[in-house]
């Protein structure tokens, strides 16, 4: 699914990794461990596109990696880029729409995320929570076969956890791969990727 | 394209109803054409060969307004890095922000000008061409504006800087649009001023989706 191969990425002054190579196959999670401020976001961002490495390569199966940023990622960051002012249909909606989904997909979001109540609501009024679950459901909506995670548990209480988890299982069923920064094991069974000690 | 009318419903609810929407821009630039004259003795006669160039500097400082909202939220909470993994390259997206803007708050100043003009004191018979150049301006002006803010994002609290950058990129337009005003209210043939400002809103056009893609992408790594 996706191959990295002697990547080095700095930071200003300081270089996060060295020579990092790894292999994410298709049907895979893989959690990304490390202390705060290993470089676990950054190279996140690294591999989505949006940081460029100071050495090394990124390549996805068969295909560009631009293409690959068109349409096989979905990001998922600590930040849901959600709208306060909007409301949570719209923003779903928006969100659904730009990642690939149809009104299918859109529904069986809604449906397994529970947010048909929430959907009237600004998302100024919804929880933390609730926004990450509203954020989740592109992920649900859209099929991508690349999840890039940080920390997406982060907000959630034990039993949308276990049901997230659910849903990831599903996607690594269908031959999707999941990449996720995580401090906690992740709810499915997934091998481990430690980057370091941090300072 | 079906990427770029998702992006392009979004970015115009946004700039409608999101803060600094046109009534704020329209209230301001009314303000801005009631001020001007008052600051400059308020005597009509001799306010009327300035008329055309209080309106265009009105014109210019409202557009300004409502630029934070484009690039900077959507970089504070995390949606431009979802447009970036979408199904339009950047440059489209940069493109598609400015055209929306325009639509949104450009269009309803354009509308206004006409209105500030004539109560300034320039002869009603000019208002279509007022309104004309207005649209054109305000084109370029929401181009150069995107430019601006996309600029702005790599700096902390950008949104003061984007006033800097942009106001010396708005001189070509505010003379080629103030001057075909003049050109018209000396019985002359506005064309030729018209025609810079069409081509200066065009270069804007060309040069905008390439260097704030550029921008954008240097503000994300």
């Amino acid at each position: 699914m996706i191959s990295v191969s002697t990547l080095t990425v700095s930071r200003g002054e300081r270089v996060l990794f060295r020579d990092l190579s790894f292999h994410i196959a298709a049907g895979e999670a893989v959690a990304l461990t490390g202390a705060n401020g290993a470089g676990k976001t950054t190279l996140l961002r690294t591999l989505a596109g949006f940081i460029r490495p100071d050495a090394g390569t990124v390549a996805f199966a068969d295909i560009e990696p631009a293409l690959a940023r068109a349409n096989h990622i979905h990001w998922l960051g600590h930040l849901d880029g959600l709208k306060t002012g909007r409301r949570a249909r719209e923003e779903l909606t928006f969100q659904a729409r730009w990642a690939g989904a149809d009104d299918d997909g859109i529904a069986a979001a809604v449906d397994v995320l529970a947010l048909e109540p929430l959907l009237d609501l600004e998302v100024r009024k919804l929880s933390a929570g609730q926004r990450r679950r509203l954020a989740f459901a592109r992920l649900v909506a859209a099929p991508r076969p690349l999840w890039l995670l940080d920390e997406p548990f982060a907000p959630l209480d034990a039993r949308w956890r276990a049901a997230l988890g659910l849903m990831m299982q599903v996607h690594l069923d269908k031959g999707g791969a999941i990449l996720a920064a995580v401090h906690d094991p992740l709810p499915v069974t997934a091998r481990s990727l430690d980057i370091g000690a941090g300072r | 394209m079906r990427g770029l009318t998702i992006l392009f419903r979004r970015e115009l609810a946004l700039a409608w109803s999101g803060g600094g929407g046109p009534l704020l821009a329209c209230g301001f630039f009314l303000c801005l054409t009631v001020l001007i004259p008052l600051a400059a003795g308020g005597d009509p006669a001799g306010l009327r060969p300035i008329a055309g160039g209080i309106a265009w500097l009105a014109l210019a400082l409202s557009s300004i307004l409502s630029l934070e909202r484009l690039f900077e939220r959507d970089l504070e909470d995390g949606a431009l890095d979802l447009i970036a993994l979408g199904p339009v390259p950047l440059e489209l997206v940069v493109l598609t922000k400015a055209k929306a803007q325009w639509l949104a708050v450009g269009v309803p100043l354009a509308l206004t000008a006409p209105v500030a003009a004539i109560t300034l004191g320039l002869p009603p018979s000019l208002a279509p061409l007022v309104l004309l150049s207005a649209l054109i301006g305000s084109l370029g002006f929401a181009l150069t504006g995107a430019l601006g803010a996309a600029l702005a994002l790599s700096s902390k609290r950008g949104g003061l800087l984007i006033a800097v950058v942009v106001l010396p990129l708005f001189i070509p337009p505010v003379v080629f649009g103030a001057g075909a005003l003049e050109r018209a209210v000396n019985g002359l043939d506005p064309t030729p001023a018209l025609a810079f400002l069409a081509a200066w809103t065009l270069f804007a056009a060309v040069l905008t989706p390439f260097a704030g893609a550029a921008a954008v992408r240097n503000a994300q790594g």
